[in-house]
């Protein structure tokens, strides 16, 4: 008398494989070689980042940092299909979007290091600032997009939430509502496997995290998400397809590193499994592509590895000569400075609290 | 024009609608039912659907979504159809509306509305009834107000529409019909951070807002007292100089709300009074409210919500101190 818990299928899309060979089929027709290689040099960028936030972060030179190892080609796949007006709502760990949107790095490093300023995002790269709560950021994404569709104008919103995220009342709250309202989303869950040390399994009993869209009236597919090519082409084809309504995209992908700086992964998973998924590593396969197709080699990587080890020695230089203003603590709160926080202001500035 | 609350408040978002092509309405149930007060009655007809939005029953999604439509560009004005329920979108409220702007050092800014019915006294539901103001002020970045009267809730929600914040407006259920007032027809202001001297007085500074103002005047009225009273009218930002002001000139403080008197606003403005001006004090502060423990079923509402009794009973031990 009961219907079975769906147990159906999802479409899985993966246009690469591990060894770089493309199903053609697949590959996305406006693709060519320089977007592949700035595909490449994209990723390289995250995970270059990543490495030298760590060692920041090992030297206290940064607070708590989310790196991305691992999940470079669902960043970069996804924020490469956007046209320029379409916006990203990121979580917290999207460093690959950030940088492929042209945000300028020293800004959004001052996140990492802990100065509110670093969301002073130019308007430009049609983003948002990172959201720490999980999936509270799917709500807004939902009323960005639907703003758009409401003032007519041609952008579509791409809004990224992990694997615990898809537990949050948010996420289902937001799955519904853009459902009825038919926004131009996509929303991305970018599947990594774990949260903090909670691995995919025990998060929930669905098969598939796409399949959750079922329930809000909303298509889904599910990718490689470690196969940029995969990325890419779903959500271009969501975008493409937003003016009807919202798109899920399961990116499954695997975190390759830690939660944050904060946890020690050695302590709820084994080596053995991410031994396993070192095979898949989304970069990899990218430059065996290339390599194969005779338009990268050991030169162009290591003259690319310079490239990105000054530019990054730049945002460092940059981000670390900022000199806080604490007075914009104090007028940033409301459209106007309360008495009360006048006086604040005024007695810790006139005490000298701040030396 | 002779106005209830209700009808002060569904004028006010006809003019702000007319007014504002930014601004639209949401909320479960204001569009055909126009409200369970009746509040957005008729606007569904004026203005159609795009502007007077039904929503999935969801407080989270209404808030969430309403906060990426303001920082979109929009002015949304949700109704989150009683404060009893508004805790399912308390992390959207804190977490994003109060500090979007401050976390982004005014890069991005919320303006929006969140109108919610709050207070008892009509016999409701449990859930149906809360004073939860102390809940949305003691993290900073979301301005709250109550009205007291028609007049003050029509020209609040206009200022509320006019300014690049987010605000949260409660709406006293018991004050939605009690009583008409006049009330002009054209959009106006009332300052949001500035109380209202309901009544100048000599003797001592009675200091309350939304349910407990009328009941203060009442007590007032029938004894003749010599009593100032101050409607706050906005939680916060506080209008403190108007509060020590008053302290300073009579010396003697009497604060009634109704929500909780542990860890209510009175002790925020008995604090603020207490550092300011206790010099000038000539008896110790005293602070009305419900009792403190959760708001009762309706049968027991009338032991738990402050009275004129109790109201007048702790006058005379101030004026006897």
């Amino acid at each position: 008398m009961f219907s079975e818990a769906f147990d159906g299928k999802v479409d899985y899309l993966q246009v690469m494989d591990e060894k770089g060979n493309v199903d053609q089929q697949f590959f996305p027709k406006d693709v060519d070689d320089n977007t592949v290689i700035a595909m490449y040099k994209n990723m390289m960028f995250t995970r270059a980042f990543d490495n030298k936030v760590l060692s920041l972060q090992r030297q206290g030179r940064t607070s708590t940092f989310a790196p991305s190892f691992g999940e470079e080609a669902t960043h970069i796949g996804s924020a490469m299909a956007m046209r320029k007006d379409d916006i990203f709502v990121p979580a917290f760990r999207q460093t690959g979007v950030y940088y492929a949107r042209k945000m300028p790095m020293d800004l959004y490093l001052l996140y990492w290091i802990g100065y509110e300023d670093s969301n002073k995002i130019p308007k430009e790269v049609n983003g948002f600032p990172m959201a720490v709560p999980v999936a509270t950021q799917l709500p807004h994404s939902v009323g960005i997009a639907f703003a758009q569709k409401y003032q007519g104008r041609d952008a579509a919103v791409v809004v990224y939430v992990g694997d615990g995220g898809t537990s949050e009342g948010d996420f289902s709250e937001a799955l519904n509502f853009a459902g009825v309202w038919k926004t131009p989303l996509v929303i991305i869950i970018e599947n990594n496997q774990w949260a903090i040390s909670m691995p995919r399994e025990k998060q929930s009993a669905a098969k598939t995290l796409a399949q959750k869209a079922f329930a809000a009236g909303i298509n889904c597919i599910q990718v490689d998400g470690n196969d940029v090519m995969a990325v890419y082409k779903a959500t271009k084809d969501a975008i493409e397809n937003s003016k009807n309504g919202p798109t899920v995209i399961e990116c499954v992908t695997y975190r390759m590193g830690m939660h944050t700086t904060s946890d020690d992964p050695t302590k709820y998973r084994t080596d053995e499994e991410t031994e396993k998924w070192k095979l898949k590593d989304p970069i990899l396969r990218v430059k065996m592509y290339l390599t194969a197709k005779g338009i990268w080699n050991d030169d162009l990587e290591k003259k690319t590895i310079e490239e990105q080890s000054k530019e990054l020695d730049d945002i460092v230089q940059k981000a670390e000569a900022f000199k806080p203003d604490p007075e914009g603590m104090f007028n940033t709160v409301y459209s106007f400075v309360p008495e009360v926080l006048k006086k604040e202001f005024d007695e810790a500035k006139a005490s000298n609290y701040w030396q | 024009m002779q106005m209830n609350m209700v009808s002060a408040i569904n004028n006010a978002l006809e003019l702000i609608l007319k007014e504002n092509d930014k601004a639209l309405l949401l909320g479960e149930d204001i569009g055909k039912d126009g409200g369970v007060f009746r509040v957005t009655e008729g606007l569904l007809d004026k203005f159609g659907e795009k502007r007077v939005m039904d929503t999935p029953l969801a407080e989270s999604g209404i808030i969430g979504t309403a906060i990426g439509m303001s920082l979109a560009g929009l002015h949304p004005i949700a109704e989150i159809q009683f404060a009893g329920f508004m805790y399912l979108g308390y992390s959207q409220l804190i977490n994003h509306a109060a500090r979007y702007r401050t976390r982004t050092r005014s890069t991005f800014k919320v303006p929006m509305i969140v109108r919610t019915p709050v207070s008892g006294g009509v016999r409701t539901l449990e859930h149906h009834s809360e004073s939860p103001e102390a809940a949305y002020v003691n993290m900073g970045g979301l301005l709250v107000v109550e009205p007291s009267n028609p007049y003050d809730a029509k020209g609040l929600l206009i200022k509320a529409s006019r300014m690049d914040d987010p605000v949260l407006f409660l709406e006293p259920t018991k004050l939605y019909r009690l009583f008409k007032q006049e009330v002009p027809e054209n959009a106006y202001e009332v300052e949001i951070g500035k109380a209202n001297i309901v009544k100048e007085g000599t003797d001592f500074t009675i200091i309350t807002y939304g349910t407990m103002v009328n009941v203060v005047q009442s007590v007032v009225e029938k004894r003749k007292l010599n009593a100032e009273i101050i409607d706050i009218r906005t939680i916060n930002p506080l209008d403190i100089d108007t509060i020590i002001t008053s302290a300073k000139k009579t010396g003697k403080v009497i604060i009634v709300h109704e929500e909780q008197k542990s860890f209510g606003i009175g002790a925020e403005i008995s604090a603020r009074i207490a550092e300011d001006a206790i010099y000038e004090l000539q008896a110790p502060i005293i602070r009305i409210g419900a009792e403190s423990f959760p708001y009762p079923f309706p049968g027991y509402e009338k032991y738990y919500v402050p009275n004129e009794v109790k109201i007048s009973k702790a006058i005379d031990k101030l004026l006897s101190s």
